[in-house]
């Protein structure tokens, strides 16, 4: 294998110093060092000071799911409530609390922060780095992340919780129809939220864009790093509409002022139009890591590369790109022109196509590869076939006067559980078993996985499918009760057994967490024989992911030398690489190709991202409970804390001469 | 599986007071059995059922894009489960299949879908056009406004005499276009009544236009379908078809003002001055409120509280003095009365024909 020369790669402006190329070999006492390096301090110091991207997408994903699991049972009440007519299990007001933070707590609290877990985890080792490129901002993401899910949940006990929906349309949020604090937990939990979801997007923008290894140009990226990189754009857009939206919700109910209030010529359907704004986008930004979860992993199991990586990946931008044209589809019935309402409808058809890229590249890929069927392998193939049906049921939506029938009836309570559990939480629950080898170092049960999977998929078609029909037959969503003779009895019932039967594969999915946890049998450093490079190091990973930063040649690497008809192979140079250990040190490559361009100083572990959170956090605590002196001293001393996080550090400086002789001794044996 | 003694039980009130079958009149049973029999299960269905030039292309237009996307799912479905489990060669397990190739399955699974998207799109814009606005002129006005939970009707005419304002219950003549615009009196609601039109939101400060037609004469059921608070799902409206003739003599009928006091129930009509007077309306007396529905031909109406109990004599006094048992949260009080007082009370409202 021939050495790699560094100043090959050397481009304007070149690296202030040229760090030493060589091979770290395994065992050896430089890994130790690293390991001394970028490890986490043991106890509760480590635990809230940790800024490590894998401690941290873990914490996303346990507390993501402890949410899906709080929002499951949620739901599980609401059926229990519609199982038959007239039921008078729980009250008006208990079901339309429980109906919102559902709908809150699967949105918001689950299904973007489990994605954001798996994308945390993964990134840096998908993309041959050692941490994402804020580390301090990605742990302030996530604590902001948690205590804003808190708050928001600490209303439920007191009664309080939200209750006007998650679409929390004015004025029935307003101050005059909604004077309990209920409404105010979910504007300040969601401006909070927002500002977590914010700066967790540009770390994976910046991340995806300096952070890469050598030779990992833009088109060798996986479709996941795709997904998430497009979904976080959304957001940076997204958001401000919809924190913008609640803060002056908030100003409305908090200090009288008028943006939605018609007595004072304030405009209702303003709030309408900046939540879809937001909330439109917010579809995509939810579904497509996902969908590149499964681009990704599917080829794994089907033996070969996705077919039409290209074509996904555009066809990935382009759903985001379009995403943002049709708001206007949630609101069709609001009474806009028919001019408008034709060109929102033509454009809802056209954000179709790129999904039929997807589905036929999903298709394509396992018609011409050799499937294992490995329990990842049945999520992910039940997810192409729900992906397909909550696709057509959503083609039905975007035809305008047949929404207009549609539209709030449980046709659409139908159409988007396929599309978030079946886009959402089917691939999620596949990547859990994927990488779940990756996470702990051991596997999880197939037989069992066996059985959550075929539970799991049955209870979920027998208890959204005949939603379908409920609304077909002009059964409006949430209406708390039901008059039997309506005709909507049956499917009632057999909806909420569904949900029952889905519930306990869920059930049975997380027992086979907790005992695969300790009973699994160990996992090599790529038990699936997968292509892609976090399965390079072992499992699970070592702190500094990588001992040298590998260089890349390809979309595979860990497939080269194996593909049929590829004639080039081993290029991609996994062992041997630039040898960074001064401190916490990774490679900033450039943006587009990837050519290393700088030595970037990682910072230590701090406590400072979790005082900002919490100072942050407690805050909006001191505006929810109007104690002004209370918030003034929490705005006081988060700005303390950002000061202490800001504050300029010596060792995170380049002040390192170029050709230091002295850094190249130091730097390890070279080849 | 029925449960619960905390929270709001209406089950064993309304349980005897059943709803009543509400989309077609019995005389439109006789009229047309076989249609009757399958819409009186399924009032609010809209895919199999409409009565109008408003809903009727939109019942086709679901029906086509239903067999349509029905059939592409089961083909598409289908091509995956073939591709899961179709026999390949055993070959060598070390060797990873090529990159390049299948291709060929995106170009013609997303040009088929285009094409397909394509025709759905003009299709579905043509049906818009259809729908959005009726042939002719209509030939009557109403202005419905949404309230937390029940509907204000008023019926518009050129003469300031001759308008007049009833609540829940839509008369419209059969097989003629009436406009309707919409409004809100709180929060946001929607107007449907599927089986004549789609929904369209009312707005707090907008007016909202829409139109129905109904071209068989009967009752057709309506909801109110944009979330609105805790009697949501009590919401209802019903919109009843007649012929020219009878429409006409329904609105000579609502027209007149309400029958003067007699003698017997004066005593009712005090206490319904006192106590109701202030919030509902019954044209021709002192009672002018403007917070609940007009009560002036109360007795012309098939169900009180927005559709939810049927309208008789028993079912009344139980709404007055159990309002909020019913609907938690309305604005319409659960009213203490003595059984003389309540007697009284029935005898003046039995006059509010």
């Amino acid at each position: 294998m021939a050495a790699i020369d560094a100043t090959r790669h050397r481009i304007d402006p070149p690296l202030e110093r040229i760090p030493e190329v060589g091979r770290i070999p395994a065992g050896s006492p430089i890994e130790a060092r690293l390991e001394k390096i970028w490890e986490t301090a043991p106890g509760w110091r480590g635990w809230l000071s940790t800024v490590d991207h894998k401690t941290i997408g873990v914490r996303y994903l346990v507390t993501a799911f402890l949410f899906l699991v709080i929002g499951g049972i949620e739901a599980l009440f609401l059926r229990i409530q519609l199982a038959g007519p007239d039921m008078a299990f729980l009250t008006p007001e208990q079901y339309n609390q429980l109906f919102t933070m559902h709908g809150v707590t699967m949105i918001f609290l689950y299904a973007l922060p489990v994605l954001s877990g798996f994308s945390n985890y993964l990134w840096p080792l998908l993309l041959g780095s050692r941490d994402m490129a804020f580390p301090r901002l990605n742990a302030l993401s996530y604590w902001i992340f948690l205590f804003a899910g808190l708050f928001m949940y600490i209303s439920f006990p007191l009664g309080q919780a939200p209750n006007a929906g998650w679409f929390n349309y004015v004025p029935f949020s307003g101050p005059v129809y909604n004077t309990g604090p209920n409404i105010d937990v979910f504007a300040l939990g969601m401006v909070l939220l927002g500002i977590s979801t914010t700066v967790g997007s540009v770390n994976f923008v910046v991340t995806l864009f300096r952070m890469r290894a050598p030779g990992m140009t833009i088109n060798r990226v996986p479709i996941l790093v795709w997904g998430t990189l497009t979904a976080s754009v959304a957001n940076l857009f997204a958001i401000p509409a919809v924190s913008l939206a609640f803060f002056l919700l908030w100003l409305d109910r908090q200090i009288g002022a008028h943006f939605f209030d018609v007595a004072n010529n304030g405009q209702p359907l303003l709030w309408q139009h900046l939540f879809w704004i937001f909330g439109h986008p917010w579809v995509y930004v939810v579904v497509l890591p996902a969908m590149g979860i499964v681009s990704d992993a599917l080829p794994t199991f089907c033996r070969r590369p996705l077919v039409g990586y290209t074509a996904v990946a555009l066809a990935t931008m382009a759903t985001m790109l379009l995403g943002f044209g049709v708001w206007v589809h949630h609101m069709f019935a609001t009474g806009l022109p028919t001019v408008a309402l034709s060109i929102f409808g033509a454009a809802s058809m056209v954000i179709s196509i790129p999904s039929a890229v997807a589905v036929f590249a999903w298709i394509a890929t396992i018609w011409l590869g050799k499937p294992v069927f490995k329990t990842p392998f049945l999520f992910f193939a039940g997810f192409v076939a729900l992906f397909i049906i909550g696709g057509m049921s959503g083609v039905m939506t975007a035809a305008v006067p047949l929404d207009w029938q549609l539209n709030e009836t449980y046709f659409i309570v139908a159409h988007l559980h396929y599309v978030l559990l079946g886009i959402n939480v089917f691939p999620v629950v596949g990547a859990i078993y994927y990488w779940f080898p990756k996470f702990t170092g051991r596997m999880m049960s197939e037989k069992l996985g066996k059985w959550s999977f075929w539970t799991m998929f049955i209870g979920f078609n027998a208890g959204f499918f005949p939603m379908h029909i409920a609304g077909l037959l002009g059964m409006p969503r949430r209406i708390y009760t039901y008059p039997s003779r309506m005709g909507w009895d049956e499917v009632n019932l057999i909806t909420t057994v569904g949900s029952f039967i889905f519930a306990v594969g869920v059930l049975i999915f997380l027992v086979n967490v907790v005992l695969s946890l300790k009973r699994g049998t160990r996992a090599g450093a790529n038990p699936w024989d997968a292509p892609t490079l976090e399965w390079a190091v072992s499992s699970p990973p070592p702190a500094y992911n990588f001992a040298t930063i590998p260089t890349i040649a390809s979309r595979h690497p860990l497939w080269e030398g194996r593909i049929e008809g590829e004639k080039e192979h081993t290029r991609t140079r996994l062992e041997e690489g630039y040898l960074l250990m001064r401190g916490r040190e990774t490679l900033g490559t450039s943006p587009i190709d990837a050519k290393p361009v700088v030595i970037l100083k990682m910072p230590e572990d701090s406590y400072t991202p979790f005082l900002v959170g919490l100072f942050v956090s407690l805050l909006f605590v001191g505006l929810l409970l109007h104690s002004w002196t209370f918030t003034a001293l929490m705005a006081a001393l988060s700005c303390a804390a950002l000061s202490v996080w800001m504050w300029p550090r010596r060792n995170l400086g380049q002040r390192t001469a170029r050709h230091d002789p002295a850094s190249a001794r130091r730097g390890g044996k070279g080849p | 599986m029925k449960a619960s003694k905390s929270g709001f039980d209406s089950r064993p009130a309304i349980k005897n007071l059943r709803f009543r079958i509400t989309l077609l009149a019995p005389s439109m049973v006789a009229a047309r059995p076989s249609e009757a029999a399958d819409t009186l299960s399924t009032p609010l269905n809209y895919f199999l059922h409409s009565y109008g030039p408003a809903a009727t292309p939109v019942m086709h237009l679901g029906w086509l894009m239903t067999a349509l996307l029905s059939a592409i799912t089961l083909i598409v479905i289908l091509l995956l489960v073939i591709a899961i489990v179709r026999k390949r060669s055993s070959a060598d397990s070390g060797m990873i299949g090529a990159e390049s190739g299948g291709l060929k399955w995106v170009y013609i699974g997303t040009g088929i879908s285009t094409f397909i998207l394509a025709g759905l799109t003009v299709h579905f814009l043509t049906v818009l056009n259809a729908v959005a606005k009726p042939t002719e002129t209509p030939v009557l006005t109403l202005t419905v406004t949404g309230y937390d939970w029940w509907w204000n009707i008023e019926y518009e005419h050129g003469d300031p005499a001759k308008r007049f304002v009833t609540a829940n219950e839509i008369h419209i003549p059969v097989g003629r276009p009436v406009l309707l615009k919409l409004k809100s009196a709180d929060v946001i609601h929607a107007f449907w009544v599927p089986v004549l039109a789609g929904k369209t939101q009312m707005i707090p400060g907008l007016v909202n236009q829409k139109w129905i037609q109904a071209d068989v004469p009967g009752i057709y059921a309506g909801q109110c379908a944009q979330f609105c608070g805790a009697a949501h799902a009590h919401m209802n409206l019903e919109v009843i078809a007649e012929s020219d003739r009878d429409f006409e003599k329904w609105q000579e009928a609502q027209r007149r003002t309400a029958f003067p006091v007699s003698e017997h129930n004066e005593h009712g009509y005090k206490l319904f001055m006192d106590r109701c007077g202030g919030c509902h309306a019954v044209r021709g007396t002192e009672a002018e409120g403007l917070h609940g529905p007009d009560l002036t031909h109360l007795n012309s109406r098939g169900r009180i509280a927005a559709g939810l109990l049927t309208n008789t004599p028993d079912h009344l006094m139980e709404w007055i003095t159990r309002a909020q048992y019913f609907k938690p949260g309305a604005r319409m009080p659960s009213i203490a009365l003595s059984d003389s007082e309540a007697s009284a009370l029935a005898s003046y409202l039995s006059t509010l024909d």
